[in-house]
């Protein structure tokens, strides 16, 4: 007996029960099931929700990977510990010193998202009886990938509970949720623990710590791991040239800081056909637009540089893409197709929106300078009117057909 | 008049086991077999009793709600069961056929110089009313209402559908019969579709209006046509009716029998030898299926084409309406890792590590596994590429879900059948059962509205 008929045995053990589910999201993991159509289609394609979510996590693997060797390059950098890389490709920046900083603080992260928010999404199975779905593959890749370097691992299991349990269990699991998953943990966590999630401590590993220990009386330097958004927030000069920004040298959450790793998976969802990419291309006009109008106003002389948003509002529009999280927001998060407009031309105002806010709330929010989470999260609840109208526009048509007729 | 239209969203299926176009004779089956539930939502009421002696078109049984709609037998022969289900449903009538069938005159007729009256209760009492379908609802026309519309397609799109070129050729005195009959039965047009490139019989008919169409899966199917030419709107009604099923309406016209003889395409990559078949409704599948030879034993026997036929078994009967049988492999088996890894030899409309996208000349060998397991809605706008009617897809099928008649009804519910939503099926990454979500929204309208 092979492993597969053995499997096979065991699943019409448990049919029935209530661990069924649970079996079976573990024997699916391992085996395409062997379900067959009924009536209807007799055939059908090859994609299914896991391979759909899969092809997401392998868009995002890059910038995890290359998350880890940042985490531990600004960890030593910060600690003047080894001198600046010349860039990307530079034999400096992919060391083993820095990889093993790197996965020894992202990959807990890694598992004890996907540790809690895969018990719950079983638990939640097992009690409903209903099998275990995919959406959490991607939602706890994504989570560390966006949260600071150094959160204590308690906070995020609290906040992925939090995430998983209101942000998408309460309205019926994966399909049926209306706020994007990952950006309810992060939203959790910055209205709870907003130490943790600003200010120009957290981004670099160390830096806490570090700050724990001056107060405890050590002389030592403290750390800065002050992000580009932070410094212009406070009229501070920048440390960085573009190219850092773009390449991803910078201090940051986790997975967001490589614009160029980030766009190259833009281009693979969008290959694939898993991303939509009205929404990302739609985003992206939306933040330019928003930036090219800031600018204006500063051209205008309508503010002065004491004014406090006059360092946000002076950066050239087409920066704002990449500073910050916009791009990242814009390829992963906007773009989940629960919580997006789900009509073509919907996507097209949704992800438009969620640019313009982004970056208005970026400018303007005095307690952190960053807005694309709140942006997202306040289109997923506007995502459905928008839908709303859209269709409206086509209901209208077929009602003027009607009309044109009996007149 | 003929009009161009091109069908861009949607998608071809090709499928190993097209059927080659050679014509044979079916062996003669010993039973044939007429399935009530063929017939959607009619209730039947029995004319004849279990060992009546029935030549060809004799009246078997009539609609319970609408007596003059009445079902003849396809075969001469003895009416040999009545097979029941639960709560005495008829399930199955089983007639054992003559060695040679004998058939009931109706009287031959010129349809020229009849009027509207008498064609419609010539049809209704010879029994060819159950070919004739309506939209809304998708169900037996409603005699009583005259429909705005006519629509006939004869382009083949569907895959290892038969092809109406070859199935026709020779046809055209019962088509020209037959279409001239319905021209009178509506005040509109008998709008019919053929392939820009094909040479159809219909070309050279009157009383028609010739609509050329192009492009992609499902410029074959009617409801594209009606969505393209002339939509239904709430309170019309248009009638469907397939080219086979005029023939056999054009010869009743012509020789006054009721000629059950249709010509089938077996296909399917699970036969050795598919090709074409003469055989008449109701037949034992088997005879033909066997005569072609099977690759297989564990096959799926499909009443019509893959994307919207009926599961039968082997020892399953020829459908009413069908004029294609498909044999495909059954997919009742694991796959390892299946979910992730590369997939070559299987369709699909994303490039997420499927590579369909690289060859799309190339015939594919699909079984019946559903390549996943059943989701809620998720993934959007992947239905929008392959469905071409101005109508949102997955927007309706949710209305049908939670049963929201108004914005069924708002939505365009009046202007679609299940088969329209075949192909978003085909592609859905959550397995949702679109048809059978269609269907079910439909009865629920016929039942509340009607």
């Amino acid at each position: 007996m092979g492993l597969k008929s053995n499997l096979h045995s065991l699943k019409e053990k448990f049919k029935g029960t209530k661990m069924a589910p649970a079996f079976n999201a573990l024997h699916t993991f391992l085996y395409l099931p062997n379900e067959t159509t009924h009536n209807g289609t007799h055939i059908k394609a090859a994609d299914d929700l896991k391979r759909t979510m899969n092809t997401v996590i392998i868009a995002l693997l890059p910038c995890l990977i290359y998350g880890m060797f940042n985490a531990g390059y600004q960890h030593y950098l910060a600690l003047g510990e080894i001198e600046a890389t010349s860039g990307f490709f530079a034999a400096t920046f992919w060391t083993w010193d820095n990889l093993i900083v790197g996965m020894w603080q992202v990959l807990p992260l890694v598992i004890v998202s996907y540790g809690v928010g895969l018990t719950v999404e079983f638990l939640f199975a097992v009690i409903k009886g209903h099998e275990v779905e995919e959406g959490y593959l991607v939602t706890g890749m994504l989570v560390p990938l966006i949260v600071p370097i150094d959160i204590p691992l308690w906070m995020l299991a609290v906040a992925v509970i939090f995430g998983v349990v209101i942000g998408k269990e309460i309205f019926g699991g994966t399909g049926m949720n209306i706020l994007n998953p990952a950006l309810t943990i992060r939203a959790f966590l910055f209205f709870s623990y907003p130490t943790w999630m600003s200010g120009d401590k957290v981004w670099v590993h160390g830096a806490v710590e570090r700050d724990q220990m001056i107060a405890a009386g050590e002389g030592l330097d403290a750390i800065s791991g002050e992000t580009i958004l932070g410094a212009y927030a406070q009229n501070n000069s920048i440390a960085y040239d573009y190219w850092d920004m773009f390449w991803g040298l910078i201090p940051g959450s986790v997975g967001e800081t490589s614009k160029f790793l980030i766009i190259i998976g833009a281009l693979f969802l969008i290959f694939t056909k898993i991303g939509s990419w009205r929404i990302i291309i739609s985003t992206l006009i939306g933040a330019l637009t928003m930036g090219l109008i800031f600018n204006g106003v500063v051209d205008a002389g309508w503010i002065g540089d004491s004014n406090k948003f006059y360092g946000l509002m002076n950066v050239p529009f087409w920066q704002h893409l990449i500073i910050g999280s916009i791009l990242f927001g814009a390829v992963y998060m906007a773009t989940d197709p629960v919580t997006a407009s789900q009509t073509n031309k919907g996507k097209w105002i949704y992800g438009f929106l969620i640019g313009l806010i982004s970056i208005m709330i970026r400018v303007f929010n005095p307690a952190y300078p960053e807005g694309v989470f709140l942006a997202i999260l306040l289109m997923n609840v506007f995502a459905p009117t928008i839908d709303h109208y859209v269709i409206q526009g086509n209901v209208k048509r077929r009602m003027n057909r009607l009309k044109v007729k009996t007149n | 008049m003929s009009k161009d239209i091109k069908i861009k969203k949607g998608l071809n299926i090709r499928l190993k086991g097209e059927a080659s176009k050679t014509l044979s004779n079916a062996p003669r089956s010993k039973t044939y077999v007429i399935r009530p539930s063929e017939f959607h939502l009619i209730t039947p009421k029995m004319d004849v009793k279990e060992g009546a002696k029935l030549k060809a078109g004799d009246v078997i049984f009539y609609s319970k709600t609408n007596e003059a709609i009445k079902f003849v037998s396809p075969v001469s022969g003895t009416l040999l069961t009545i097979k029941r289900g639960a709560k005495r449903v008829i399930i199955e009538i089983i007639i054992e056929a003559d060695q040679l069938d004998t058939y009931r005159d109706n009287g031959v007729f010129s349809v020229s110089s009849m009027n509207s009256d008498e064609i419609k209760n010539h049809l209704l009492a010879t029994g060819c009313w159950a070919f004739i379908k309506q939209r809304p609802y998708d169900v037996i026309a409603n005699p009583d209402v005259k429909p705005k519309a006519i629509f006939i397609s004869a382009l083949t799109t569907a895959p290892l559908s038969a092809d109406y070129d070859f199935t026709l050729l020779g046809k055209e005195n019962e088509l020209q019969a037959a279409v001239t009959a319905f021209s009178k039965l509506t005040d509109g047009k008998v709008n019919v579709s053929v392939g820009e490139n094909s040479k159809s019989v219909f070309e050279g008919l009157n009383d028609i209006t010739v609509h050329k169409m192009s492009g992609v899966h499902p410029a074959g199917n009617v409801g594209t046509l009606i969505n393209k030419v002339d939509p239904v709107n709430k309170g019309e009604v248009v009638w469907t009716i397939t080219p086979q099923d005029l023939v056999i309406i054009g010869a009743l016209f012509l020789t006054g029998k009721f000629n059950a003889k249709r010509v089938i395409a077996l296909s399917g990559s699970s036969l050795k030898n598919p090709k074409y078949y003469t055989a008449k409704i109701g037949a034992e599948v088997s005879t033909f299926i066997y005569d072609s030879g099977l690759n297989e034993e564990n096959v799926r026997v499909i009443n019509g084409n893959v994307l919207s036929g009926e599961k039968i078994a082997l020892k399953g009967h020829l459908g009413y309406y069908s004029d294609t049988v498909t044999v495909i492999p059954e997919g009742d088996d694991y796959e390892f890792f299946g979910w992730n890894k590369p997939v070559f030899d299987k369709i699909s409309t994303s490039r997420a590590l499927t590579f369909s996208w690289l060859q799309p000349n190339k015939e594919y060998s699909l079984n019946t596994n559903t390549n996943g397991e059943y989701r809620a809605f998720v993934i959007t706008g992947s239905y929008e590429e392959v469905f071409p009617l101005d109508i949102y897809p997955m927007q309706i099928l949710k209305a049908c879900k939670y049963e929201d008649l108004d914005e069924m009804e708002a939505l365009g519910m009046y202007e679609v059948a299940p088969e329209d939503f075949a192909l978003t099926e085909f592609v859905c990454v959550s397995k949702q059962p679109h048809q059978e979500i269609i269907r079910k929204g439909l009865d629920l309208m016929y039942k509340e509205i009607g």
